[in-house]
């Protein structure tokens, strides 16, 4: 119990993940706070990686948790820019409403 | 002893704060919790040994990610009352998915370990000789054996900017106002050059003044009093 290994970091980041992935379902309308959902499973993946790569020492994961990273920032970017023109054109970001694309 | 005490309070407060991401009514709180929790989860990989990611994991998601969620939730005027109304409605479902997910997880978890040649399978062992950091060993393998996706990542970063640019830049040349000066010199008949003989008015020439519109007579002012037509004050 004391002694804080790989278990207890997993178990976070499953907690954090299903968080992430019970905010999306919650917060079904707003497309902002699906997005912050999204930076939080991609938190809980980079925690996984980093616990992994301090149980086995070695560095490969962090490498590849700071390429998710990059990624993560890159999507944050793209999605609030679509995010701010979606609501330029029509004055709403509601999910439901977002049926452009449908035809 | 301390450690584990630490590593609960942090994840502790990354959990409830998480949370409260989810849950909070206005999203500003949701965006503050949000930034709270890269704080404790930085704390973490601290924690594990992930000195620059940690870092990173502040500067980058706390500086720049959170502030841009902060930015947007703040310029957009949304009515966020509105589009909470499905909370209660997609609360069951969305518990229930979350908590099959979760199980799964602790059956993973629950049986898996690690394979017996696991430690003769790293690629990348961290250095074990004195004074080397975290983020020189990092940096000697980002440089060196991931030189290539390193440079994709900064080339992703670029897309990424090239493209929010693009999408939120408003064409202005349409609507706007703004004075532009070799227009406006080059326009026809803005400036004429005549040759003017010696001697000629402006009404020889063909060049006439505009009228200036008639100014008002002054009204005469009635005098009422006869004997006292010789002026003075009134």
């Amino acid at each position: 119990m004391l002694s804080i290994g790989l278990g207890h970091y997993l178990t976070v980041s499953a907690i954090l993940f299903v968080l992430g992935i019970l905010g999306i379902f919650l917060n079904r309308k707003n497309i902002i706070v699906i997005l912050m959902s999204i930076e939080l499973i991609l938190l809980s993946v980079n925690l996984n990686l980093v616990a992994f790569s301090a149980a086995l020492q070695d560095l490969t994961g962090q490498v590849f948790a700071m390429f998710v990273l990059t990624v993560a920032a890159a999507e944050a970017a793209i999605g609030l820019a679509i995010v701010v023109i979606y609501f330029r054109n029509r004055g709403s970001i509601e999910v439901e409403d977002i049926s452009t694309l449908k035809g | 002893m301390i450690a584990a005490l630490a590593f609960y309070v942090f994840a502790a407060i990354l959990i409830a704060s998480a949370v409260m991401v989810v849950t909070s009514r206005n999203p500003v709180h949701s965006v503050l919790f949000l930034i709270l929790a890269f704080f404790n989860a930085s704390a973490l990989f601290l924690m594990a040994g992930a000195e620059f990611l940690a870092m990173i994991l502040v500067i980058v998601y706390v500086g720049a990610v959170a502030v841009l969620f902060l930015f947007i939730v703040m310029m957009l005027d949304i009515d966020f009352t509105q589009l909470r109304q499905g909370f209660q409605r997609y609360a069951p479902v969305g518990g229930v998915i979350g908590a099959i997910l979760f199980l799964e997880l602790l059956f993973v978890y629950g049986s898996w370990q690690f394979a017996p040649d696991a430690a003769t399978l790293r690629m990348n062992v961290v250095p074990v000789e004195p004074g080397v950091s975290n983020t020189e060993a990092l940096g000697r393998l980002v440089y060196t054996d991931y030189v290539f996706l390193f440079q994709v990542a900064g080339l992703i970063l670029l897309v990424a900017m090239i493209g929010a640019i693009v999408l939120t830049l408003r064409d202005k040349s349409v609507d706007s106002k703004r004075q532009d000066i070799a227009t406006q010199v080059a326009r026809a008949e803005a400036v004429v050059l005549t040759k003017v003989p010696a001697g000629a008015g402006l009404a020889t020439m063909g060049i006439t003044r505009r009228k200036l519109p008639e100014a008002p007579k002054p009204k005469a002012v009635a005098h009422d009093d006869p004997g006292h037509s010789g002026g003075g004050h009134h």
